[in-house]
Parts: structure tokens; sequence; C-alpha cells
């Protein structure tokens, strides 16, 4: 179990690393240069210059590369070109931002999609199966920005029942008492969370649904009724702990998935999280943003799998009763 | 005689297979009694329905594709399971009725406790509190014999023999004390060894808590060591029924013949058991494609032109009791035609 894990996080840590030279050599082999204003705007290459040299841009392409792992092994991921501000600080800024509404988006897309791939489920091919199964192919398929979109029509603008973007609302929040401040927050959350949450229930619904016909057609289910027990408890109990098992692989494969929908849902909703920090520092070529951005990405998606993979060895008895 | 514990009348199970392949009679009017206390034996080779009239029982069949026709009757102590409500059908199943079935390892669920799936019933039926409940699932592990039972409550599934498993469902099947208990080839998907062990463990147990089997298997040796009486099945219907001695002793159907043949004899010498073993030539066909006539006269060497047209009814063979030996065969009208033996 030790050896096992401490290989998981060295595989991790070389995973990291590479995205890290990719993203790297990426940015600063891509066409276009940090430091332009507005095309209209005349710019003086002196002063273009000595930002560079400032920045150390003027190095070979490997001397920045060191410098740049030198850097952040120390913890120091570097000065924004654009935000005028250390990385770090902008970072820690965005990410809480990020992980709420990824939080929010996962509880929907797990406790909304387990629910209903149940329920499917046990009525499969009766009609609320086939009624449900086209709707989460429906929003399967539809990209998550025109979904996004779509609700930010109906619910912001036309019903208005929900804000059209931000974290909280600038004018009264500050104003408000404690309470009123989380159903602020909570008020803002609910269209970007829900269209990143519907989008992920979707999926989870169509996959748990499989799942769980696979398990409802075992042996070990008929054993459950012969045995008497209610219809909920076959389902609930006996079934449904199986078709968790696979179900924890899934957030560990959801994860990926749920960051770069963020970065598109956070751009609708102008959620001021990592996915919008990230891509508006990519349109500017700030290069310290980008890297550390993905850093961090790709840290939290090998943390994520990592941890499912933890999880489904404490779930499954074969696998926990072999190790220990 | 007694009262039946279980009278299955006209039992009729089809299913219905969506890629064309039209209407799969697996069951197509059994009719047999069990009485409390005995052991009746279902024999048949694979694919006569035998699995599909046991779960027809506890109504375990899947709806659908599954449908029990209605005119089929089964009357537990007599109530007719077959328009009981859900929780009454509940309050019997694995509690007055309990069931164990050929593969115990995919049978127990892999993520609870042997222990826990044995206590489950007890919980459910009898309402005990946790604590009794564990205590009665060691016991019970006593019961069928498994080892140091106090740490093997608390083991899982995977960490079990297939012989263990079968024990420990066994176990699981008797926690309530249940008036009949349904085996469906209990020993099947076990080594020999384990096979012999296994049935005798029924056998005390059957003595002990005085309940009825009813033992299904493909192997008549193992109904000739274990059943009162013996229900032959062929292609969805009783082909043949009598007490076991009266059985063994004057078969009367082609293929209880077949099936006799086939059993390898304790004095039979391996080497010769390839030779001497008559095997029933063909096999069973699809359930949705019986033979007109007699089921059985492709593979029968008596057959004539009227089995290839007229179904022969359960034909009483006029030995002993009225009814207690019954054939579903024409050589029962014209016996002369089976010397004439192709
Ligand atoms: N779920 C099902 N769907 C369709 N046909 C089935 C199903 N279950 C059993 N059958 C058919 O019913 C017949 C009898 O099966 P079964 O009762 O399992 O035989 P046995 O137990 O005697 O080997 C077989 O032809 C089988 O194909
Ligand atoms: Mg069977």
């Amino acid at each position: 179990m030790t050896a096992w894990l401490v290989r998981r996080v060295a595989a991790a840590i070389a995973i990291v690393w590479a995205v890290v030279t990719v993203t790297f050599v990426l940015v600063h082999v891509a066409p276009g240069t940090p430091f332009l204003p507005p095309a209209e705007t005349p710019v003086d290459p002196a002063v273009l210059e000595r930002l560079r040299s400032q920045f150390g841009l003027d190095r070979p392409l490997s001397e920045q590369y060191v410098r740049y792992l030198r850097e952040i092994a120390r913890g120091n991921l570097g000065e924004s070109f654009a935000l005028h501000r250390p990385v770090a600080d902008a970072l820690a800024e965005a990410l809480p931002n990020t992980l709420t509404l990824a939080g929010a988006a996962l509880c929907i897309e797990f406790v909304l999609g387990l629910a209903l791939g149940v329920y499917q489920a046990a009525r499969a091919r009766r009609f609320g199966d086939v009624a449900l199964g086209n709707a989460t192919l429906f929003l399967y398929s539809v990209p998550t920005f025109w979904l996004g979109l779509l609700l930010l029509v109906v619910f912001g603008q036309w019903l208005r029942w929900f804000p059209v973007g931000g974290v909280v609302d600038v004018v009264t929040h500050e104003s408000l008492p404690w309470a009123g401040r989380v159903a602020d927050r909570l008020w803002h959350l609910a269209l970007p969370a829900g269209t990143l949450g519907l989008v992920g229930a979707a999926a989870t619904a169509r996959f748990e649904r499989a799942a769980m016909l696979e398990v409802l057609g075992q042996d070990y289910v008929r054993t459950a009724r012969a045995k008497g027990l209610p219809e909920r408890r076959v389902v609930l109990g006996h079934a449904l702990r199986n078709a968790l098992l696979p179900f924890v692989t899934l957030f560990g494969l959801a994860f990926p998935f749920l960051l770069t929908g963020a970065v598109l849902v956070e751009t609708v909703f102008a959620w001021p999280g990592m996915g919008r920090l990230a891509a508006e520092a990519i349109f500017r070529r700030d290069y310290p943003v980008v890297t550390a951005a993905a850093m961090l990405a790709s840290g939290m998606v090998v943390l994520g799998s990592l941890l499912a993979d933890l999880l489904y060895a404490a779930a499954d008895p074969r696998i926990r009763t072999s190790a220990a | 005689m007694t009262e039946p514990l279980l009278r299955v009348r006209d039992l009729k199970t089809y299913f219905v297979t969506e890629r064309g392949g039209g209407t799969a009679r697996a069951v197509d009017g059994v009719s047999f009694d069990v009485h409390p206390g005995e052991t009746l034996g279902i024999v048949g080779e694979s694919g006569c329905g035998k699995t599909v009239t046991s779960l027809s029982i506890l109504r375990l069949i899947p709806e659908p594709p599954g449908h029990i026709l209605s005119g089929s009757l089964i009357e537990f102590e007599g109530r007719n399971l077959l328009t009981l409500r859900p929780p009454e059908l509940r309050a019997i199943r694995g509690n007055e009725v309990a069931m164990i079935f050929q593969e115990p390892m995919t049978s127990l669920n892999p993520v609870f406790t042997v222990g826990d799936q044995i206590a489950e019933a007890a919980i459910v039926h009898q309402r005990l509190p946790r604590k009794r409940a564990r205590a009665r699932a060691i016991e019970m592990l006593r019961l069928v014999g498994i080892p140091d039972p106090e740490e093997r409550v608390d083991h899982y599934p995977h960490q079990l023999s297939g012989g263990m498993s079968q024990r420990v469902m066994i176990a699981m099947a008797l926690v309530c004390h249940p008036k009949l208990l349904i085996a469906d080839e209990p020993t099947t998907a076990l080594d020999v060894t384990i096979q012999a062990q296994i049935l005798e463990l029924l056998d005390r147990l059957q003595a002990e808590l005085g309940m009825a089997v009813l033992l299904i298997t493909h192997d008549l040796g193992i109904v000739a060591g274990t059943s009162d009486r013996v229900v032959v099945m062929y292609a969805g219907q009783v082909v043949e029924t009598a007490a076991t001695p009266e059985l063994f002793a004057h078969p009367l159907h082609p293929y209880t013949e077949g099936l006799m043949a086939a059993v390898p004899r304790i004095d039979t010498r391996v080497s010769q058991v390839r030779g001497r073993l008559h095997t029933i030539p063909g096999q069973v066909p699809a359930a949705s494609a019986w033979p007109a006539g007699c089921r059985f006269h492709p593979r029968c060497p008596y057959a004539w032109d009227r089995c290839t047209v007229e179904e022969p009814p359960l034909l009483d063979a006029g030995r002993g009791e009225p009814g207690s030996h019954a054939v579903r065969c024409w050589l029962l009208t014209e016996p002369r035609r089976r010397t004439r033996q192709a």
C-alpha cells in the first residue's frame, strides 16, 4: 500500500512536471508577444525591449526554462506581465471562486446524476426512463457554453430570477448581514454551477443507469429478492452499493472535465475564477500566469484521480482486504 | 396423506424474446406437490425449465421478458402466491420459503460481509436487533459446518471457496427456519468431493429442522440418494413422476430410461465409463421451438407416427396408488412397441 502510494505520488509529480514543461514551451513558441497594447496605440520599440529584458525574455529559452523551474521549486511562481502583481496572488484570488463553482457543480452532478441514473435503471425502458434518457442525451450533447448562454438568457435576462454574472452583488453585498451574504453568494452561484452541474449530471446519469442495470441483473440481486427484502432495500442497499464502485472511478475522470467546463462557464457568467484568469492570460501572452494555471490544474487532476483510486480501494472489500 | 405444503398446478412461464425468436415456453403446464418434510427431486437436462420453475414459485422471474400465465396456480399452505400483493409475498420469501442457487460465488453480494448477509433476513423478517442477528449468523455458520464462525462472520465472499460459499448460502437461506427450501442445482458448480459434503449437510439440516426440500438437479444419481419422490422434466413439461424407489425400479418414460443409462454406476470403473455410459442422442431444443406431438419424439428410440403429431397427456401408469406414478408417453397405451426398439 505504501509502496503503491509512493509510486503514485512520484507519477503525479512527473505528470505535473511534464505539463509545466509542455505549457512553457508552447506559450513561448506560439506566435505573439507579451506587453502588446491594442493595435491602434503606437508603441515605442525601446520600451518593449526594456520590458523584455526586465522579465528575462531576451535570454535563450533553455536558460529561461531552467530559471523558471528553479523559481517554482522555491515556491515562487513569478510576476504577472499584465496584472502587475505576483502570479501567486492572482491565483489565490481566483482559485477559491473556481473551487466553489466546481464543488457546487460536483454536488449537483453527483446527487442529481446518481438519483436520475438509479431511478432510470429501476424503471428501465418504461416511460420515465425513456423521457429522462432523451433529456440527458440532449444535455450531454449540447456544448456547455451554449447551455450556459441559454440559462443566462432565460433565467437571467427574461425571468430575472438570477443575476447574469459575478460572484456577489457588488453594490449591496457588504451591507448584508451574514446570512444574507451567504444567500447572495448562492444566488450568484446558481446559474454557473447549474450549467456545469447539469452537463455533468447528464453524463453521470447515463453512466450510472448502465452500471445499475448491469448490477440489477447479477445473481446476488436475485438472492436479495429471494430473501424477502423490500425493493427499496434491494435497489438502494444491495445494487447501488455495487454500482457505486465504478462510479468512484468516474469521479476521477469527471474532475478534468469539470475544470475545462469551468473555463467556459466562467467566461459566460463573468465568474472571476481560474478559467477566466487562464483564458485572459493566454490572450495577453501572460506566460507566467498561463504556466502556473496549467500547473495548478494538472495538479488538481492528478490529485483527483489519486483520491478516486484511494476511495475505490476503501469502498471495495475485494481490494481493501487484500491490501491490508 | 397430509395436505401438501406446496401445490403447483398447470404452471406456465413464458418469455417473450424481443429479437424475433418468438415466445419461449420455458415452463409449459407443470404440476406437482411438495409435502411437509419431504424431499422432492426435479430432474432434467439443462434447458428443460427447472430453474424457471423454481424461480416462478417465489415469483423471481424477471418481468419482462418473462411472465407467468393466468391459470397457473402456486399454492403455499393454501395461499396462492401468484395473487399475493408484494408485501405479503415478501413475508414468505426467505422466511417460509427460501432458496439457494447454482452459483454460490456470484449469488453472494461482494460488498457485504457474510455475517451481514446472513443476518439480514432475520432482521427483516423477525425484527431481530443487530446484535442478536449477528449472534444468530454465527450460530448459523456453526450449524452449516464452517470452522471459526466467530471469525468467518466478518469475512467477505471473495475470501471463501465455492463449497464455503454454498454453506454460507445455506446458512442464509435457513436463518428464518423456512418450511420449504428450494435448492436449484446446489452442487453443480462444486467439486465432486464438496458435492457429497453439501448434499450430506442438506440431508442433516432437513432432518434437524424438519423442512421440506425441493431439490433440482440434472443428475439422477443425486436424486437417488436424497429424494422421496421424483419429477422428471423435459421441454418445459413433467414427463414422469413417481416415488424414488418406484422410478428407479420401473422407469417408464424413454427419457427417464435415457437419463438412467447416463448415470455412472458406483461399480463402473472409470475406464469403462467412456465406453458404456450411454447418453441420449441429440439435445434439448430451444424453448421457443418445442417439437410438435410428443416433445421428446425426435430423440426417442421408440417413436412412431402417432408421437410426431399427437401430444400425450400425463397418463397414470396403473402402479400403486392412482396418480402416484404418471408418465407422459403413448407407450403406456401400446406397451408392445417398447420391445420393437430401433
Ligand atoms: N430470462 C430469460 N429469457 C428468455 N428465455 C429464458 C430466460 N430464462 C430462461 N429462458 C429459457 O427457458 C428455458 C429453460 O431454462 P431453465 O429453466 O434455465 O432450464 P434448466 O434450469 O432446466 O437448465 C431455456 O430454453 C432458456 O433459454
Ligand atoms: Mg438451471
